[in-house]
């Protein structure tokens, strides 16, 4: 027993060591001076300590402060859409009998398995034509609608969890049922709003495909078009590997720090939204 | 309580909001999909119809054909490896010690990474002069020369690709089984115990009946996002060579938008989505025959 005690914790501590070393590599590749960042082959640990790499990406084109902007406006425009339309609707479905449900079902499962990648052509055409291409309310649409069935699955049944007897409380003191849902529901069923929002975010901050077909300007690129642009881009006959890994590591630092911070929510979130 | 029609129209109210916009940016252009699949349109030149031609082209077209058979090429590869070493992670660190939860959140770490980040990251370390994997290689020994992992060989690229994604998601399937796992009422594993049931004989016996549920579902996550795959493939290898590692979903952008085949990538759109469904029912068939 005592074995393979030691054995069980060999194992998890190789395997810590493997899943890391590919984000430590990144970090301290990004604070090497601009030729060490560059250099063949590369050296494991810095020689020196540098900020250049991230100077020259503070500088790049239009300058990394328009690329965070992009990405965060476009995250957190997702994360209200998300919710204003979510949260009624799950209230609905939860605690209502609602007129034709089958029907409002077959939609909602619609936007479930159709493949999002698949309607982007048609939804770009759309956009173009009402000017919401190149626009952080447009793509924030986008993330919207990929995100919207897994939140209102999620939010439905954490409302479907509070108890009756709170908002038969809430109603015999006179709340109407838009009051309930803002006084009941929405306090006792708050880990799961914030669930729903933090996916909202770390999707929308990390999604590519869609920005890349809503997003023709440079100037409404998001962190990781970006990045994925300047990889081929050239500066003096080669990638600049410096400026990409500070780039890389700027973009995974706020999905760390927001999982790392709401680790419990965001695990549990999965698993009622996939298992049950 | 609001009882007869109030109740029943006050709750159309509350999702008319999230109906509308399913409608207006899924169920619509879905239809516009399924019209300009009919169509020849390049946006320069207006809409022609062509029936079913779009489709019999792509039934034609060896590209779609080598795009689509990588595409399952790659599924087949990574969702074993995905369930298998998901399923072993779980086992693992499924108990309550500090070890096991500090390597839990360590290996789900980059499941919140980007696809296109942790993609870019990967074309780094894969790179073939400047990256710490041929680095590392090289220094233990096992290769004399750099090997040109991405972008040159389409066998070799494949297994590169799988490999960063692995590293990527592997944590998701991991934390959905260890879920199912503590599930399982703890009087059936305690009572297997007492029986005298060894670690290999509670693992086939009940952990895995108990859970086939969730191996089918991660299973079908797993195939769809296979199938789906862009990401990886379009910053990696950019479907190079030849357009050998070009996934469906790759083929599909290509001809919508540097092409400008709107019809054409319409239908492919199509063809894609329908195999999609194809699965993810097949799936759920086999999910409910497993659990009545």
């Amino acid at each position: 027993m005592r074995r393979r005690g030691y054995l069980v914790g060999a194992v998890c501590v190789a395997l810590c060591t493997v899943m890391l070393m590919p984000l430590l590599a990144s970090v301290l590749a990004s604070v090497k001076p601009t030729e060490e960042a560059a250099a063949t082959p590369p050296t494991y640990l810095p020689h020196a300590l540098s900020l250049d790499s991230y100077e020259r990406l503070w500088n790049y084109q239009q300058g990394l402060p328009t690329y965070l902007f992009n990405s965060f406006g476009t995250a957190v425009l997702t994360i209200v859409f998300t919710l204003a339309l979510t949260v009624p609707a799950a209230y609905a479905l939860a605690r209502f009998r609602v007129p034709a449900k089958e029907l409002v079902f077959v939609v909602l499962l619609l936007a479930l398995i159709v493949p999002y990648q698949a309607l982007l052509t048609p939804m770009f055409l759309t956009f173009a034509k009402v000017g919401l291409t190149n626009s952080l309310v447009g793509l924030a649409i986008v993330h919207t609608a990929i995100q919207l069935p897994f939140s209102v699955y999620v939010l439905r049944n954490s409302f479907a969890a509070v108890p009756r007897e709170l908002e038969e409380a809430a109603v015999m003191d006179g709340a109407n049922s838009h009051q309930a849902l803002r006084r009941v529901f929405l306090p006792a069923a708050f880990p799961a709003v914030v669930t729903v929002a933090l996916f909202a975010f770390i999707m929308s901050w990390n999604e590519f495909l869609g920005a890349l077909v809503m997003m023709s300007k440079g100037s409404k690129f998001t962190l990781p078009l970006v990045l994925a642009a300047a990889r081929t881009e050239t500066s003096l006959g080669g990638t600049d590997w410096g400026m990409l890994q500070a780039g890389i590591t700027i973009s995974i630092v706020p999905c760390v720090a927001v999982y790392l911070l709401l680790q419990r929510y965001y695990v549990s979130g999965l698993m009622s939204g996939a298992v049950k | 309580m609001y009882r007869g029609w109030r109740r029943r129209w006050l709750g159309l109210l509350y999702l008319s909001p999230a109906l509308l916009f399913v409608l207006a940016f899924t169920v619509l252009p879905l239809a516009q999909m399924g019209w300009m699949s009919l169509h020849n349109w390049s946006l320069i030149s207006p809409p022609t119809w062509v029936g079913l031609d779009n489709y019999t082209r792509a039934f034609h077209d060896r590209q779609f054909w080598v795009s689509f058979r990588f595409t399952l090429e790659y599924t087949l590869l990574i969702t074993p490896i995905l369930i298998i070493g998901g399923y072993l992670l779980a086992l693992l660190t499924s108990g309550d010690t500090m070890m096991r939860r500090f390597t839990r959140t360590v290996l789900f770490t980059p499941v919140v990474i980007g696809l296109g980040v942790s993609s870019l990251l990967w074309y780094w370390l894969f790179s073939t002069d400047f990256g710490p994997i041929n680095a590392l290689l090289r220094d233990a020994g096992v290769i004399g020369e750099p090997v040109v992992w991405l972008g040159v060989d389409a066998d070799r690229s494949l297994i590169a690709i799988t490999a960063s994604v692995v590293w990527k998601v592997i944590g998701f399937g991991m934390v959905l089984f260890i879920g199912a796992i503590q599930a399982i009422p703890t009087e059936i594993t305690e009572a297997s115990v007492v029986d005298g049931a060894g670690f290999r004989q509670r693992v086939t016996r009940i952990i895995l009946p108990l859970t086939l549920r969730t191996v089918l579902l991660v299973t079908l996550l797993s195939v769809v996002g296979s199938l789906l795959a862009f990401d990886q493939f379009y910053i990696m290898t950019a479907g190079q060579p030849q357009n050998q590692t070009s996934t469906s979903v790759f083929f599909v952008y290509l001809n919508s938008f540097p092409y400008l085949k709107l019809g054409y990538g319409a239908a492919l759109s199509m063809v894609l989505a329908l195999t999609i469904l194809a699965f993810t029912v097949l799936q759920l068939l086999l999910a409910r025959r497993s659990h009545s």
